[in-house]
């Protein structure tokens, strides 16, 4: 039984400051109040000073409330009864069942080494022409949703976890609407992939900093499957922008010198060590993220979906509804889209080209001048591209989109229009006589 | 080596930071080791003492340190190993050899273990040059070993002060690299040389005359960077962009294109995925210089954004004292940096837990004078033995929201001599590379004469006039001749500033090809072509853009070369 100190010196935010020795960086800690007992974890040691984030927040903390030191750092129980199992954010279990106690292992592990790792391989089918032919998912990628708030993110999220085939998806809900977790439940349910799934859920109304835990709690676990066990696995993280603002309010609390807007300066590099876990392995599994970070005020730039943009391996950008094709990006597309069809990467090109140029035209006929028969022709496919490719109720395979992309070209243009190599032209320009028939 | 270790012990841990109450003395930047209750021996960095407080930048996760653990003085600087078997490695910020981290703690990283950055089982064909007698200085020959198609130097350690009078010489034979091949005299002392040396990462390696004007190009066989934003040898350039506007993708172009001897990766703080493209597929991409693999001109120095901030740090200088150790071998070297941004983002890491007085955006007020002095450490240099060495240096920028007004992005313009500037714009409308035509800038010279080059930029200048006046009024409003310099001015975008990296004929376009690709443009920007309309002329253009496309695809000098040549001129003798 390790010792029990009871002489808080200083409360400040979520931070504490106790007295004590023998502590380690980085270990856990119960203090126990008027309001309950939270775990606490240390952030900062200083001769005989110790700092501890409260991650149920210090309200109710009184300078002789209890706290005792657990000798380790937050941990998982790395088993496959952790499957159909719903955690809340501190890793108390929020379904009915037992705690977990076998096999734990730490969270927030090091890094995969970059030797042991493989160029990835595997397209991830999504139906979504927006996402198939022109950012490819992959297995192993990590790649989030940018979207502002009252779009249809989770839905989206949701949607694409269903169609996915992968073995195991584990869901970190971070400041999750209560309403949110229920409809990841029903649809979880719905397809049958609960018992096939592991939650860890820290809603809106809970402590802001307990959702600190949860990306490293889904991540340890996911890694564990995937090393010990070769699954793959999808972890879905909604939403990783109330991650940064919990981390946001720890570092103003211990004075830490902001960088951006009051992000701390290392906000970066505490996004990597968690979506650097996405990783694809020769001889085990693989993981893969799918994310959401919501832009407050629909800015790219905003510190959160800047520093998520330059970690993370492409993002799909979700405006009104829509995937745009503007700003979305999946980096890991030509791993993959040279070997789905000779014509996929072509199309994917010149059919955003063209319809950047019917933008242009767009923006021209907003300001009245009259439109030349070229602008015509990108006008007509402008409206043929955003009804066909990008409506997220579109649901077809990725070679039925490749050829309703070529039929789509050939009802607007001539085929030295689009810029296509000749050779590709050949092969796949639809037939005159069919392709300008209907619509 | 000193018999009595310095030792102290730890008072503090914030972050990667560690203060140490040491109990004799300590040396700035000296390697420290925090050995924690787990038997964990964890290296790090003095970086400032204050009264008998010395504080370490720890190079590990410092999880589980506590007050009172006991830390290890080495009084050695921060080092690397210099010696034949650099190539074709890929190594940690720390010169720890990643692929054989693998094989002792399998898939993830381990921390407090380090392992011998070079072979030294293996051994390597010596044959001496210096004779008994020589008298030699720091850098200058001894011998040499085959290390792929390079002669690898085995020179006097940089280190060494003064002159040197060669003692003893091995013969030739097959040594491994801690053999003595030689001994050597300064006044009393007498020293062994093997083929293995070390240095401190932080200090440049001056062995040399004197530093040269670079001027020869350093072809990367990019278009748009050869003719229009040139790069010489012993230069340096910056890739400043958004995130994704092809920073990296435009690296890996230049590492697997660029005509240098030794290409050196310095994978900075950005995802571990993109190396691994590297090291799976540089060992069987071929070398079309060498015909052979590429992985044997190149070095890999990993530190990806999930590995320790502080080694990412150190990985910046590990890269270009590798560069300057091939460089005093009288190679070129190219080292990428992606991304120097990260670099600058350890740096203030660190800055913030000292609690320094921040300067913009938090970044430490001297990031402008680390920034030069890692570009300084580029330049054409002429050995002592009349030979000449060069280490260009390319380093990408991430600037935070694509904001080229930021600190970092600012600090590289005022020391480099090109500047790239990767456009947002461009990427989204998918005209690769997206290097912006109009912004970016070079002061070295082009392998096109600059009166060529500058009436080609004339007219990208005045078609984005006229674009910028037909958003005013319309393209009913723009005259048919200032539309066809519009027109002129997006086919050279189309077929020459843009390139299709993932292609394999087009992504290559050696000097000789540009220079004759350019002439037709030219003639083409000089034609004075008549339409009865613009519709006629935009699908003129079009037509010819279609014919030049497809003749970037065709080999170079080939049969379908030359017929897609005819196909143009006459295109353009019959276009009106
Ligand atoms: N030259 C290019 N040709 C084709 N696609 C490119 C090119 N450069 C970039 N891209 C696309 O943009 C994506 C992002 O490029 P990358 O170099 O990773 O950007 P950055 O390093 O600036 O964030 C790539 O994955 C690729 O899909
Ligand atoms: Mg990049």
């Amino acid at each position: 039984m390790r010792k029990i100190y009871h002489r808080i010196i200083q409360i400040s935010g979520n931070v504490i400051t106790v007295e004590a020795d023998n502590v380690a960086n980085g270990e856990l800690a119960e203090v126990k109040s008027g309001r309950g007992t939270s775990l606490a974890q240390v952030i900062r040691l200083d001769k005989g000073r110790v700092f501890l984030q409260v991650f149920a927040g210090s309200r109710g903390i009184s300078t002789d409330s209890e706290v005792r030191f657990l000798g380790h750092a937050m941990r998982v129980a790395a088993a496959d009864a952790l499957l159909g199992r719903i955690f809340s954010g501190n890793g108390q279990p929020r379904d009915k069942g037992p705690a977990l106690q076998e096999n734990l292992i730490d969270i927030g592990g090091p890094s995969v080494n970059p030797a042991n790792r493989i160029i990835p391989r595997n397209m991830i089918r999504t139906g979504l022409p927006m996402i198939d032919i022109f950012n490819t998912l992959v297995e192993s990628q990590k790649l989030p949703i940018f979207s502002v708030a009252g779009e249809p993110y989770n839905e989206l999220l949701a949607r694409i976890a269903m169609q996915a085939e992968v073995d195991l998806i584990i869901l970190g809900g971070m400041g999750l609407k209560y309403d949110d977790y229920l409809y990841f439940k029903e649809t979880l349910d719905e397809h049958g992939a609960l018992s096939r799934t592991v939650m860890f859920i820290h809603t809106a109304s809970d402590p802001i900093v307990e959702c600190l835990l949860v990306p490293d709690m889904a991540l340890a676990a996911a890694e564990h499957f995937a090393t010990n066990e070769g699954k793959r696995v999808l972890v879905l993280l909604t939403d990783m922008t109330n991650f940064c603002d919990a981390l946001k309010e720890i570092a103003i609390t211990m004075e830490q010198i902001p960088s951006n807007r009051g992000y701390p300066g290392d906000l970066y590099s505490q996004l990597a060590a968690r979506y650097e876990k996405a990783v694809d392995f020769e001889t085990a599994g693989s993981i893969t993220i799918l994310a959401v970070t919501t832009m407050p005020g629909d800015d790219v730039t905003h510190p959160v979906p800047d520093n998520t943009g330059y970690i993370t391996e492409g993002q799909f950008y979700l405006v009104n509804g829509r995937i745009e094709p503007f700003g979305s990006l999946s980096r890991l597309k030509q791993q993959v889209n040279s070997e789905t069809r000779a014509d996929h990467r072509a199309l994917m090109d010149n059919m955003i080209r063209l319809y950047a140029e019917y933008k242009e035209s767009v923006e021209k006929q907003s300001m009245g001048f009259r439109m030349s028969n070229w602008d015509d022709k990108l006008l007509k496919y402008g409206a043929m591209f955003e009804q066909r490719m990008m409506d997220l109720s579109v649901n077809i395979p990725l070679e039925e989109a490749l050829d309703l992309g070529w039929k789509t070209l050939a009802q607007c243009f001539e085929p030295a229009e689009t810029g296509i190599k000749s050779d590709l032209v050949k092969q796949f320009w639809p037939k005159s006589d069919n392709a300008d028939k209907k619509d | 080596m000193s018999d009595m270790l310095l030792t102290g012990k730890v008072t503090g841990v914030n972050g990667n930071m560690v203060s140490v109450a040491f109990d004799d003395r300590v040396t700035q930047n000296e390697v420290a080791f925090v050995l924690t209750d787990g038997n964990d021996r964890l290296k790090g960095e003095v970086i400032r003492v204050r009264g008998r407080e010395a504080d370490i930048q720890v190079f590990e996760s410092t999880t589980g340190i506590k007050v009172g653990n006991k830390v290890e003085f080495s009084g050695q600087l921060l080092s690397v190993e210099l010696g034949p078997g650099l190539l074709t490695q890929v190594y940690d910020g720390l010169q720890n050899p990643l692929p054989e981290l693998a094989k002792e703690a399998g898939y993830f990283l381990k921390r407090g273990l380090y392992i011998y950055p070079l072979d030294r089982e293996k051994t390597w064909d010596y044959s001496p040059a210096a004779k008994v007698g020589d008298c030699l200085k720091a850098g200058d020959t001894i011998g040499s070993v085959p290390e792929g198609i390079f002669t690898h130097r085995v020179m006097l350690p940089f280190a060494w002060a003064g002159e040197w009078e060669i003692t003893w010489t091995a013969e030739a034979g097959a040594y491994n690299i801690d053999t003595v091949v030689a001994k050597a005299k300064n006044g009393d002392e007498e020293r062994n040389i093997t083929m293995v040396q070390t240095w401190p990462v932080k200090i440049p390696i001056s062995c040399y005359d004197e530093k040269l004007m670079p001027r020869e190009p350093l072809v990367t066989q990019v278009r748009i960077i050869d003719t229009f934003f040139p790069v010489a040898k012993g230069g340096t350039f910056c890739t400043p962009g958004p995130f994704g506007a092809g920073k990296t993708v435009l690296q890996h172009a230049l590492s697997q294109r660029s005509e240098v001897d030794i290409v050196i990766v310095a994978a900075c703080g950005e995802r571990a995925g993109e190396v691994v493209e590297i090291l799976r597929e540089f060992p069987h991409l071929e070398d079309p210089r060498t015909g052979r693999h590429l992985i044997d001109r190149t070095i890999i120095i990993c530190n990806t954004s999930s590995m320790p901030v502080a080694a990412r740090e150190a990985s910046i200088y590990t890269s270009v004292t590798l560069a300057e150790y091939y460089r005093q071998m009288g190679l070129s070297v190219l080292l990428l940096a992606d991304s120097t941004s990260r670099w600058a983002q350890a740096l203030r890491e660190m800055s913030g837990r000292l609690e320094e007085i921040p300067g913009e955006e938090a970044f430490p007020a001297y990031l402008e004078s680390l920034v030069a002095s890692f570009y300084e450490r580029a330049g054409l240099v002429r050995l002592r033995d009349g030979g000449q060495g060069s280490i260009t240096i390319c380093g990408s920028v991430s600037p935070a929201g694509g904001n080229f007004e930021e600190p970092v992005t600012q600090a590289t313009l005022k020391v480099v001599g090109s500047f790239l500037a990767l456009s947002r714009d461009r990427a989204n409308a998918r005209r690769y590379p997206a290097i912006h035509p109009l912004d970016s800038w070079s002061k070295y010279h082009s392998i096109v004469p600059k009166d060529k080059i500058n009436e080609a930029r004339a007219m990208l200048r005045t078609g984005n006039e006229v674009n910028q006046m037909m958003k005013v009024v319309g393209e009913e409003g723009t005259p048919t001749s200032d539309f066809v310099q519009y027109l002129k001015s997006e086919f050279i975008d189309a077929v020459y500033l843009q390139q299709n990296t993932f292609d394999k004929v087009d992504s290559g376009c050696g000097a000789e090809r540009q220079q004759h690709v350019f002439d037709k443009l030219l003639d083409i920007i000089r034609h004075k072509f008549t339409f009865p309309d613009k519709d006629a002329a935009r699908s003129f253009f079009q037509r010819l853009r279609q014919d030049f496309i497809d003749w970037n695809y065709c080999p170079w000098e080939s049969d379908t070369f030359k017929a897609g040549e005819e196909k143009i001129d006459s295109l353009i003798k019959n276009g009106k």
